[in-house]
């Protein structure tokens, strides 16, 4: 026993560091996901006995609106999530610079990221809500006519981006302002001295060296783009009459909420909601890989 | 290895604890959801049932509300207490259905609860057994602000109420004078389905109510779309936004006079006289007859309290089943909550209008109807209380909302 340590302990000892964190993986990850596709095949309330009844649920998915609004608001989020990118470049740039307590500017605007997501949703509802809302009122004195965001079912999935933005962009500013740190003054400078200023500057000498930040900006926006959930259950509920759910709070209605016993249907969402996520995730990790190799 | 011998210690060491407390004390575990002010009535209740019986100790463990729904799916296989709340009518049938509930058919035959409970017997029944014991109930009603009606110039309703063609007119003027007629909430969706309770009950009568919630008539069917008719009267009048709205929102527009009239649960009252109201400006009155000689049935929701299977203590669980049922714990638990009691003869506080009036409509009622995510399975009562809402915005969708509801009845039931 001992000498097979000994001989093999630099093979082994990653996989035993690697053990623990790959065996909570396992069970909290790897299982579930194969339990889940495996419940989607059944007809089952979470309470009695689970019939198998093989593809119906997903059949059952092919005719149902509420899927396709769901889908069609998963899209726009992640269409709209992306404008994050450009909106946190921006902000990034514009406090890229060195004035007196630019500290305090950078972490002012960062705060939006730090408070939760629920606070953030809390918050906008009370800005679109009629009668006291700010944004209610603003478009009343406008308009002469108050619009209220969340009852109206075709503003009120843009609503709840525009809160869901408000940290995502926060974020990504956060990560362009630390890639801005590792740009490298030598080639600005050198950049400089041949003529490049604006947006040649941007683009054909900053934002290549950027690429990295970008990456994982894009990974984090699709990721929480697509499991947007937080916001849509403490805004909306996914109302009015169901026109902003997106998979993953239909998911939840259908299998864990006060009316839902669907164990098995909402374990059918949860796999197409899945199998999006892994076309782009196995793209990054494609990418990454790639990259990996190259170097 | 270690780790096996540590918890099978202690495991033994935490079964030698409780063993030598049960040797003085049995222990009823209890999983309830209640807010703070029938909290506290259920636990002066429990503090009753244990002077009663000192040898039984009650551990009650609250739950947030609106958690302790899914919660309740967790527990009850993983961890069953010996007693649990939950709803009467169709809201129980999963857990039946699923044999998570014990049968309490002998708690309501030994201490004679089908007389004395008759009310809500039919409730608790299904396939002949009784399956919990109801405590409470509460009216629904329209609740209206006599100020409203004062600044619109409308003449106040009298004891019998007014009738439908008359409350419709009335809207007309609210809505001259920049008054919503009818207000309502219904972000969360149900307070829109006691709308359409009473639009049902009114328009087809309650067996044809129980009949659309059983499933038995398709939801496109031509006197579905009379209720729909006599609702898309009062459409216009009610306030608009509601779909952005909780009910205690709408409430607030009640009590600042923006709005009249409140189709709403006798739980409402309190957050009316918090927002200022007395019984002076606050009125309450049965909803309209609106088909005339159809007998007139009421929503009351009735909550009750469960032994589910797993239950370790059921010989003192149907005690305490015994205990709630009876007329003294409902009189005392009802009269601290503002609700009323579902024993015939326990008694009603005289100086509260809402609670005598709500005794009244009950006791003088045809039928009782629970509510409709109660009445209804639970898919189809998300996806009709979604109609409804779209309804009360949209009205001319109507055909395409009845299509989705008939589509959801035929595979629901």
């Amino acid at each position: 026993m001992l000498g097979l340590w000994k001989r093999h302990q630099r093979r082994m000892a990653p996989w035993l560091f690697l053990a623990p964190g790959a065996a909570m993986f396992a069970v909290y990850v790897i299982g579930p996901i194969f339990r889940s596709m495996w419940i989607s095949l059944y007809d089952w309330d979470g309470l009695g006995a689970m019939r198998w009844i093989g593809l119906a649920n997903y059949a059952e998915l092919i005719d149902d609106e509420a899927f396709y609004v769901s889908l069609r608001n998963n899209v726009l989020w992640l269409v709209l999530y992306l404008t994050a990118l450009p909106a946190g470049l921006f902000v990034a740039l514009f406090l890229n610079q060195s004035v007196a307590g630019i500290r305090l500017y950078k972490s002012l605007f960062f705060f939006p990221f730090v408070i939760s997501q629920v606070v953030v949703g809390l918050m906008f509802s009370w800005f679109y809500a009629p009668g006291f809302g700010l944004f209610y009122g603003l478009i009343e004195a406008l308009t002469g006519k108050g619009v209220a965001i969340l009852a109206e079912e075709d503003w009120v999935t843009y609503g709840i981006i525009a809160a869901g933005l408000w940290p995502q962009i926060a974020y990504v500013m956060i990560l362009y302002l630390t890639g801005l740190n590792n740009v490298a003054p030598d080639q600005v400078e050198a950049a400089r001295l041949d003529g490049a200023r604006g947006w040649k500057m941007l683009w054909f000498v900053i934002l290549p060296q950027l690429r990295p930040a970008t990456f994982i900006a894009v990974v984090v926006t699709v990721i929480g783009a697509l499991r947007s959930f937080d916001l849509v259950s403490v805004m909306t509920q996914g109302g009015p009459w169901g026109s902003s759910r997106v998979l993953s709070f239909y998911m939840y209605e259908q299998a864990l909420s006060e009316y839902g016993y669907r164990m098995g249907y909402g374990a059918a969402i949860a796999v197409v909601l899945f199998a999006i996520m892994m076309v782009f995730i196995s793209g990054f990790i494609w990418k990454m890989w790639r990259d990996e190799a190259a170097r | 290895m270690t780790h096996r011998t540590t918890s099978a210690f202690a495991l033994a060491a935490a079964l030698l604890v409780s063993a030598a407390a049960e040797a003085q004390q049995r222990v009823l575990r209890y999983n309830a959801d209640y807010d703070p002010i029938p909290l506290a009535a259920m636990q002066a209740l429990i503090a009753d049932f244990e002077a009663a019986n000192p040898d039984i100790r009650v551990e009650l463990n609250n739950f947030d509300h609106e958690g302790y729904k899914t919660a309740i799916r967790n527990f009850l296989s993983a961890d069953p207490p010996d007693l649990a709340n939950w709803y009467a009518g169709n809201r129980m049938a999963p857990f039946v259905a699923a044999g998570q509930f014990l049968d309490v058919s002998d708690v309501w035959a030994g201490n004679g609860l089908s007389e004395s409970l008759a009310s809500a017997k039919a409730s608790m029944t299904i396939d002949g057994k009784q399956w919990g014991v109801p405590y409470t109930y509460y009216q629904w009603g329209i609740y209206f602000n006599r100020d409203a009606y004062r600044a619109a110039g409308v003449e106040l309703p009298g004891e019998g109420g007014v009738n439908w063609a008359q409350f419709v007119e009335n809207c007309a003027k609210f809505a001259a004078a920049g008054i919503d007629c009818l207000t309502t909430g219904t972000k969360a969706l149900w307070p829109g389905a006691g709308i359409f309770d009473y639009m049902s009950l009114r328009t087809n009568g309650y067996e044809w109510h129980m009949d659309l919630t059983a499933g038995k008539i398709a939801w496109t069917d031509e006197s579905v779309r009379r209720v729909f008719a006599e609702w898309a009267k009062v459409q216009p009048y009610i306030s608009a936004n509601h779909a952005a709205l909780d009910w205690q929102d709408a409430a607030a527009l009640l009590v600042q006079g923006k709005a009249a009239h409140y189709v709403m649960g006798n739980f409402a009252v309190g957050v009316f006289k918090e927002g200022g109201m007395t019984n002076d400006n606050l009125g309450f009155m049965a909803f309209p007859e609106i088909t005339p000689g159809i007998p007139r049935a009421e929503d009351a929701p009735t909550d009750t309290v469960h032994i589910p299977a797993g239950a370790k203590n059921v010989e003192d669980a149907k005690l305490f089943l015994a205990f709630v049922a009876s007329a003294d714990a409902q009189t005392k638990w009802n009269a601290a909550v503002g609700q009323l009691p579902t024993n015939r003869d326990s008694s009603v506080p005289g100086d509260d209008p809402f609670l005598v009036a709500g005794f009244e409509l009950l006791s003088s009622a045809h039928a009782l109807a629970q509510f409709f995510d109660r009445d209804a399975p639970a898919e189809m009562a998300k996806a009709g209380m979604e109609g409804f809402q779209e309804f009360m915005v949209r009205p001319e969708r109507l055909d395409a909302i009845l299509d989705r509801l008939e589509r959801v009845r035929q595979r629901v039931y």
